[in-house]
């Protein structure tokens, strides 16, 4: 996405909260979701559009772990390491899910199709360990499904 | 839809509406909540409703996409109303036989029923599902009754009735009542609900803040994401009613990002209330004014916290602060606050609907009411369940769970979320409420319960929890910081086999300092798991250190052994 166009949608992103400063979350999610991750001159533009400090964004930016300051795969997957999860050996998939991409829990990978991060809990406890990518819930992962369940994605 | 003027006229619309519905007529009710999704609800409701098209059934059955009635290991769930015929694990291929079974010819489908593991006998009826049984589910159960979507459908079973009746009270008289009913806060505390408010109202600020706290950040706690997803109305209820007790015009609903169904719910049923004149300027004619909004979380556990959380609705890093400044008079933009979590905001109109005395029937002496827990981990029955205050352990885990699968045996059961603590065997017949929790080690918290059976190493549970809470330390204050990475790498290190002599007693004195010293709650209960699994599962730790042994087979002490 060119600079223009980023600023454009942050623009869009704040008139749509009326530039409320107090609706930071909500305001850095929403740019998220329009361009991927949050580059450099999202966070300035914001700044400016605010009327924040950008050192205050900045730290918004980097406390909650929703937010990417990094670009991000096409497939962002969530693998649950809630403690249902962990009892039920969600480690053991994580391991497997390390390896089948060739990258660590945070990292994208080159050709940016996989983004891998954790989460806490996503609720869906009785068919744990739960993988989530995209918005597709992945039940009753073992370290065997991981491989047939990425194949599905391109 | 035009605003209603007063609780008359929301009477006669909850009339018009159940007047509308024929109570016999067969309605097929669907779990979409966000553990049926996993199980692919969205075909199983897609299909119900293409195949009543088909089979000409439109006036013979309505169809219902409901909220998490609680039932997850079963999913996806059906229930033909109004038998209560319960179909369990229904996947789409199996709606056809449904409706032209069911609906057709009044015959069940018996391959889709529960079978009663102990006796091996098919169950037909959802309430005489044993882990139905012995819940009272006074709060969750409406989410069976209603799409969380309809207004109207949450008017039929009575809602805003409560609203109806508390704004012709005083607001003193809502807050003697809610304090008569010993309503205890649901999100962990156990604070008197009143009190807070009492206190709230009596505070000196221009403007008064409410807040409805849905971060439900404990990992395998999901009650507070089904009772917004499933009945998102019940909570508006309960805040409005809060909100005109305390006399404050603003409310906040502050819901996780990684429940967006919740957060569309949410947002419905404002725009829903909004519209019927039940939030807004002049509430049902009453002269009472409020508003709510809803802010979304970024994933950080601390901001369930009240001050964090307050600090992160205001734009900023979701830090807690110091306890001397009360909420309640210095909150929110420095305003009088007060702040419920969801459960507590959804028993508000039962108390104020049926009378605190009603509420009190149902409890133990401190503890009054129901609580939901999320019942999960090694357990027959995973799902969200709903118990009279008092009942014990054993029946939530044998009677409501069906006990521990794959032949295994119970080992413990952690309580209270990553900062509660681990009960064991000998604890099974404790009474559960608010104290009595508190008394053996562990707490109430907002409701998560995993429990762990015999392959589970104590050890590695306290480490997994303490690496949880290291990581969600916001880091403001010293002791939570650096005493929580502390204590990891002591329990890592024991885990990997390189456990010395007196690293027990260093973890209980870090666990003394944390308690004594840290600025929030996070940091002074983040030694709990520790605490409880040292209370009673000493021995664990020992053979980890003494003699590089894991007893249930889980860490790997070997690495080290070899060099």
């Amino acid at each position: 996405m060119e600079v223009k166009e980023l600023k454009e949608k942050v623009k869009q992103v704040l008139q749509k909260y009326q530039l409320d400063e107090s609706v930071l979350v909500d305001i850095l999610h929403d740019i998220q979701a329009e361009c991927g991750y949050l580059p450099k001159e999202v966070l300035e533009e914001t700044s400016r559009g605010l009327g924040v400090p950008l050192s205050r964004i900045y730290s918004v930016a980097t406390f909650f772990k929703a937010f990417s300051l990094e670009p991000r795969g096409r497939h962002l997957i969530h693998v649950c390491t809630g403690t249902a999860c962990h009892v039920r050996g969600t480690v053991k998939v994580l391991e497997k899910m390390e390896q089948a991409l060739g990258i660590k829990t945070g990292e994208t990978t080159s050709d940016l199709k996989f983004t891998l991060e954790t989460v806490n809990c996503v609720g869906a406890c009785a068919l744990g360990p739960m993988v989530i990518i995209g918005e597709n819930y992945h039940g009753e992962m073992t370290p065997e499904t991981v491989g047939p369940v990425l194949e599905n994605y391109n | 839809m035009t605003r209603l003027k007063s609780s008359g006229e929301l009477e006669a619309l909850r009339k018009s509406i159940t007047e509308k519905r024929d109570p016999n007529k067969a309605c097929i009710t669907i779990c979409n909540g966000t553990g049926c999704q996993a199980y692919g609800c969205k075909d199983v409701t897609a299909a119900f409703h293409e195949e009543v098209e088909r089979q000409n059934l439109t006036a013979k059955v309505d169809i219902r996409s409901i909220g998490c009635p609680g039932f997850c290991e079963r999913g996806t769930l059906v229930v033909v109303k109004p038998q209560d015929i319960f179909y369990q694990r229904v996947r789409a291929k199996d709606v056809p036989e449904i409706l032209a079974e069911t609906i057709g010819k009044g015959n069940t489908v018996n391959r889709l029923l529960y079978t009663d593991r102990k006796t091996g006998e098919k169950v037909t009826y959802e309430h005489e599902v044993p882990f139905y049984k012995k819940q009272k589910r006074l709060i969750i159960g409406n989410n069976g009754l209603i799409d969380p979507t309809s207004i109207d459908d949450y008017l039929a079973i009575g809602g805003y009735s409560a609203l109806g009746k508390a704004l012709k009270m005083s607001p003193e008289e809502i807050i003697d009542e809610v304090k008569k009913a010993g309503l205890r806060g649901r999100g962990g505390g156990g604070f008197p609900t009143a009190v807070k408010w009492e206190s709230a109202r009596q505070a000196h600020g221009d403007t008064k803040y409410v807040i409805c706290n849905a971060d439900e950040g404990d990992p395998g706690a999901f009650m507070d994401r089904s009772l917004v997803e499933g009945n998102p109305h019940s909570a508006l209820e309960g805040m409005i009613i809060g909100a005109f007790a305390i006399g404050s015009n603003e409310g906040y609903i502050y819901i996780r990002n990684e429940y967006p169904l919740a957060v569309r719910n949410m947002r419905t049923a404002i725009e829903q209330a909004e519209a019927h004149g039940l939030l807004g300027k002049n509430i049902l004619g009453s002269g009472f004014d409020f508003n709510i909004r809803i802010n979304r979380g970024g994933g950080a556990f601390i901001c369930g916290e009240s001050t964090a959380l307050m600090a992160s609705l205001e734009g900023r890093v979701g830090e807690p602060r110091a306890k001397y400044i009360h909420t309640a008079e210095q909150g929110l933009w420095g305003q009088p606050t007060n702040l419920n979590n969801v459960e507590t905001w959804a028993n508000v109109p039962l108390i104020i609907k049926n009378g605190a005395d009603r509420y009190r029937e149902i409890g133990t002496e401190g503890s009054k009411g129901t609580k939901i827990f999320s019942l999960v981990g090694n357990i027959g029955n995973t799902g969200l369940v709903e118990v009279p205050m008092g009942i014990t352990l054993r029946e939530i885990i044998y009677d409501i769970g069906g006990g521990i699968p794959k032949g295994r045996n119970f080992k413990a059961v952690q309580t209270g979320g990553p900062s509660g603590g681990v009960l064991p065997e000998s604890q099974l017949d404790l009474k559960v409420d608010f104290d009595e929790l508190d008394k053996a080690g562990s707490m109430m918290g907002s409701g998560g319960m995993i429990v762990m059976d015999d392959k589970t190493c104590m050890v590695d549970v306290a480490k997994y929890f303490v690496s949880f809470l290291e990581g969600e330390s916001c880091g403001k204050c010293l002791p939570c910081r650096e005493g929580l990475q502390q204590m990891r790498d002591i329990l890592t290190g024991i885990t990997e086999g390189c456990g010395k002599r007196g690293d027990i007693k260093l973890l209980e004195e870090l666990s003394a300092t944390l308690v004594d010293a840290s600025l929030c709650a996070l940091g002074s209960t983040a030694p709990n798991p520790v605490l409880s699994t040292l209370r009673y599962f000493r021995d664990e730790y020992e053979v980890h250190i003494k003699e590089k042994r894991c007893p249930a087979g889980v860490c790997n002490l070997e690495a080290v052994k070899v060099e």
